[in-house]
């Protein structure tokens, strides 16, 4: 087990640097200037742009610059001189002109906004959609098996956008189940009863659609599993229905689940753009759609990075895990 | 004493091409200690009508009729009257079950040992501790070295032979008086069918348990079986004694079975005697005998008889019975 | 005597054991046919008989060289084919057919059998007498198929009708050798004798050679000419047909024969069986000298330090130190 886990973190870590390194060298030979994107769409003037080339380093060659951005993640990192020294500590990701900070910090600030938004949401469509999904394939062709198949159908056919606001419209304004989220996002440890109000509709929104996925995904994989012949093995011992069900039944057609549910949480961390822009987050899917409307290629160099980070490091999580769940997988 | 006693059990699964008979009106007995051998092609009623005695049918897909009296601890029971979950308080106790895929009849995330534990744990409310050295003592018995550390192994570490033994190890943790084998050695190579057949029938004899074994393989019958049943498009059409079927076998089906058989004890001819034709669709059976279309024997009585009229299962000498109107009669 | 139609010499194929990730070592390689020699005369059949895994259809497909062999030789009607391209071996691929176990997996159910067949002459590029349709419909019925069924698809047949449809295929390429990988394994009894004499009509009438693979020897015994047995990789005894189950020389065949239920209850009562312990060694790591003495009741010093080659015993060629 020892060995798989340092064998997968190995090849992480190079998956890692073969990222960045891809991303550096697309963004290194976009057709803009990325010295003259720093003083904002209209600007002219040469002696900043270059200033500006200087200070971030754009005038260094393609590998030191690449050199210098993988330094900066580990040991933080200087723009510029004198008194418009500006300071990135590590893990740097380098400095964003247009917004004058370090992109480390304005990620800082994003980053607890979509988590708190993924995992809320991915409890809400787990319990939803594994719950939902157990049932229908329990009561397969009953009603609650129909009514499934309706939710599936609206859940997967709905773009967010419009959950969100029919959720906004109807469960707010019209029927006033919940208050209006008043105000900003609230951090949980600032106050947490404020925090989930504020999140709740956004948590709607989105489990709303994946809950749909999971119910489909769960309903077969618990049929599947049903017929299986260590299934009729465990019913021909005399167990009952519902240990059959949970011990036997749920273990195996869960397992593909764990994979699913990571690789989907890694994707919503890497910004729920949509969801974050209906309900005004101030997530990371945010700060990288203005980052593009702006040009601002730090940022949009930072959360690209982040993301492709959070699926690596979640697909290592959910092979680690699966090995815990699968013992089949272990010895190898 | 009789401790299992079928009688005009039929299973019919509703399709939407029709109903299909896949078992029929079939009654047999079995003694205990004694081992029958139902034997027949894929699609014979053969695993059905045992599926059915373990209740292991989904009532949604089937129609199960007739009655199925087993001698349990508690006495007498109707298996076919009884609903599900009385059911459960005999399966895996008084009879058990194996399968013919030892690979994917285990559970692949437990291991072995958790799962025999489980089927000890079901039946009798003893300490854990009570049940781990019942599954060591089982292991060993089914012949796996080192049981007492192979129990925490998982199935896939075993070969399939050593499953096979799992499985049985498994299925006589609670001593049943029944044990039923559908096909245990189908999946196995020849010289692993040899030990699994020789355990099963050494341990048949400690432990003066019951079988039902199922099979398509006549040499396995002969080596192993007291009495046999024939199944063919699902009724029995020969039941004898094995001695006497092998010996004198009266349908031209069991015939033709046991001549299609390649044997090595002979010396080899050029020719295999086959039985022409395909098994009967189950969905349309030819009407009258379901065997009428591929017998070479029919106008022995006149076809015609064959192709209108369903054959008894009667009485053809002691403790034999056929189901064809050839010989009957006499 | 007539030169033999396939001849293989010491052929060997290894399989490197599947490394995992990029940082593992290699673990070695599963020695699937270790060193394997015979050779099939035309209108022979050799019969290859031996558990799973012991390389009897790595055996089979190599021949064919659908693997690529790791070393030895196969001479195919004289031609040595070992090192053939691809592109080399297509014209004699019509020559050399092979017959699945599972003819189903093999058939293209979204074709009627009518077109499956008939693909082996467009393959061939060649118009038979009569039209394609005509000759299809011929060799349907020489191989015990309805011929109005044409326009079938697989689905629709049993599964001894489409283990016929496999072997039409096959025929209608005109070879002159089959590999039949478990043709009958899959099927019922009853329909197994059908095919078995549908296979060896075919060959008299033919003209074929079969190389018969089977895990079963009572199948082997009634289509094969000669049989070789094989364990762990390696042939351990090749002899006539008359000869092997008579009087078998190698204590595998021995315990291999003795294992095979006899279906008559009186015989099986007094027969003495030998029931062999343990479960195949592992074929990465074979054991040292003889394969076989894990497993071996007869073992003794030489059969560990020593590996016994094939050598003449009466009519059989037996790889034992010590033959019965």
């Amino acid at each position: 087990m020892f060995a798989y886990i340092s064998r997968r973190l190995a090849v992480s870590l190079l998956i890692l640097l073969t990222v960045s390194f891809a991303v550096y060298v697309i963004f290194a030979f976009l057709p803009f200037d990325p010295a003259a994107l720093t003083c904002g769409k209209n600007c002219n003037d040469p002696g900043i742009i270059e200033a500006n080339r200087h200070r971030l380093g754009y005038d260094l060659p393609f590998f030191t610059q690449y050199f210098l951005f993988l330094k900066g993640l580990f040991f933080g990192r200087s723009f510029g001189e004198g008194a418009a020294l500006i300071n990135c500590p590590a893990p740097s990701l380098g400095y964003s002109f247009q917004q004058h900070a370090c992109v480390t910090n304005l990620i800082g600030e994003a980053l607890p906004v979509t988590f708190s938004l993924a995992i809320g949401a991915i409890v809400m469509w787990l319990a939803l959609g594994i719950g939902l999904g157990i049932l229908a394939a329990r009561f397969r062709g009953r009603i609650v098996d129909q009514l499934s198949t309706i939710f599936v159908l609206i859940g997967t056919s709905l773009p967010t956008f419009l959950t969100g606001l029919l959720l906004m419209v109807f469960v707010v304004i019209r029927w006033h189940l919940i208050p209006f989220p008043s105000g900003n996002y609230t951090p949980f440890l600032e106050n947490p009863f404020e925090w989930a109000q504020i999140l709740f509709l956004p948590w709607l929104t989105l489990a709303f659609a994946y809950a749909a996925l999971y119910t489909r995904f769960v309903r077969s994989s618990v049929i599947d599993t049903s017929n299986e012949d260590y299934i009729r093995t465990a019913r021909a011992k005399g167990l009952s229905e519902s240990v059959i069900l949970g011990k036997h039944t749920l273990r195996a057609a869960l397992a593909p689940i764990a994979t699913m549910a990571g690789l989907d949480f890694a994707g919503l961390l890497g910004g729920a753009i949509l969801t974050e822009s209906v309900f005004n987050l101030p997530g990371l899917g945010r700060l990288a759609i203005s980052a593009v409307v702006k040009y601002d290629l730090p940022i949009i160099v930072a959360t690209t990075l982040l993301a492709a980070f959070i699926v690596v490091v979640m697909n290592l999580i959910v092979d680690i895990l699966y090995a815990y769940i699968d013992p089949r997988v272990r010895v190898a | 004493m009789t401790l299992l006693k079928v009688e005009n059990l039929s299973v019919d699964f509703p399709t939407p091409d029709g109903l299909v008979a896949a078992v029929h009106e079939t009654s047999f007995e079995i003694n205990p200690g004694e081992t029958l051998a139902i034997v027949g092609e894929s699609g014979s009623g053969k695993t059905v009508t045992n599926l059915a005695l373990m209740g292991l049918i989904p009532l949604r897909t089937a129609n199960v009729t007739g009655s199925a009296i087993f001698e349990t601890h508690d006495g007498p029971v109707d298996l076919l009257a009884m609903n599900r979950n009385d059911l459960r308080k005999y399966r895996g106790k008084d009879m058990a079950m194996i399968f013919q895929d030892p690979m994917s009849s285990l559970h692949p995330f437990y291991t072995i040992g958790d799962q025999i534990i489980e089927a000890h744990q079901v039946h009798n409310k003893v300490d854990l501790k009570i049940s781990e050295a019942r599954t060591i003592e089982l292991l060993e018995m089914v012949g796996i070295q080192g049981a007492a550390t192979r129990l925490r192994s998982f199935p896939h570490q075993f070969s399939g032979g050593m499953r096979q033994r799992v499985m049985i190890a498994m299925a006589l943790v609670n001593n049943p008086s029944l044990l039923i084998a559908d096909e245990p050695t189908t999946a196995l190579d020849v010289t692993v069918q040899a030990q699994i057949m020789k355990l099963l029938s050494d341990l048949q004899k400690e432990l003066k348990m019951a079988m039902i074994l199922i099979t398509h393989d006549m040499g396995v019958v002969a080596g192993a079986a007291d009495r046999v049943n024939v199944m063919y498009a699902g009724r029995i059409v020969e039941s004898a004694n094995v001695k006497d079927l092998y010996a004198n076998p009266l349908m031209p089906y069991t015939q033709g079975l046991l001549a299609s058989v390649p044997r090595m004890d002979r010396p080899h001819a050029d020719r295999l005697s086959a039985i022409p034709g395909q098994p009967p669709s189950m969905i349309a059976l030819p009407s009258g005998c379901s065997f009428n279309p591929r017998c070479s024997r029919k106008s022995e009585v006149g076809a015609s008889k064959c192709e209108s009229q369903m054959p008894n299962l009667t009485t053809r000498g002691h403790e034999h019975f056929a189901r064809c109107f050839i010989g009957e009669g006499v | 005597m007539s030169s033999p139609i396939i001849e293989v010499k010491d052929l060997h194929k290894f399989f490197p054991l599947a490394s995992q990730g990029i940082f593992s070592r290699v673990k070695g390689d599963n020695k699937a046919v270790n060193g394997v020699s015979f050779s099939i005369n035309p209108g022979e059949t050799l019969g290859l008989v031996g558990e799973s895994g012991c390389g009897k259809s790595t055996v089979g497909r190599t021949l064919l060289k659908l693997y690529e062999p790791t070393s030895g030789s196969i001479t195919f009607e004289g031609e040595d084919i070992t090192k053939y391209s691809n592109s080399k071996m297509k014209p004699l691929r019509t020559k050399m057919q092979m017959i699945f176990q599972d003819p189903y997996s093999s058939l293209n159910p979204r074709h009627t059998i009518g077109a499956i067949i008939a693909a082996s002459y467009e393959i061939q590029n060649i118009t038979p007498d009569g039209g394609v349709k005509k000759a299809v419909q011929e060799l349907m019925e020489r191989v015990g198929l309805n011929p109005e069924h044409y326009n079938r698809y697989p689905h629709e047949f049993s599964g001894g009708q489409r283990q016929r449809i496999g072997i039409a295929r096959a025929l209608a390429m005109k070879p002159k050798f089959i590999v039949c990988d478990e043709p009958v394994s899959a099927l019922d009894v009853s329909i197994q004798a059908q095919v078995i004499n549908l296979l060896a009509d075919l060959r008299d009438d033919f003209g074929l050679s079969y190389l018969f693979i089977a895990h079963d020897l009572s199948v082997v015994q009634h289509i094969s000419d000669r049989v070789a047995v094989m364990y762990l990789g390696k042939i351990v005894e090749l002899a006539p047909v008359g000869e092997i189950y008579k009087a078998p020389h190698h204590p595998y065949t021995k315990a291999l024969l003795s294992a095979v239920p006899i279906p008559d209850p009186v015989l099986e009562e007094k027969r003495e069986q030998i029931v062999l312990s343990g479960d195949l060694p592992n074929p990465a790591n074979p054991p040292k000298g003889c394969v076989f003495n894990t497993r071996c009741w007869k073992a003794k010093e030489a059969c560990f330090t020593t590996e016994p080659t094939l050598h003449q015993v009466g009519s059989s060629q037996v790889a034992c130190h010590f033959p019965e």
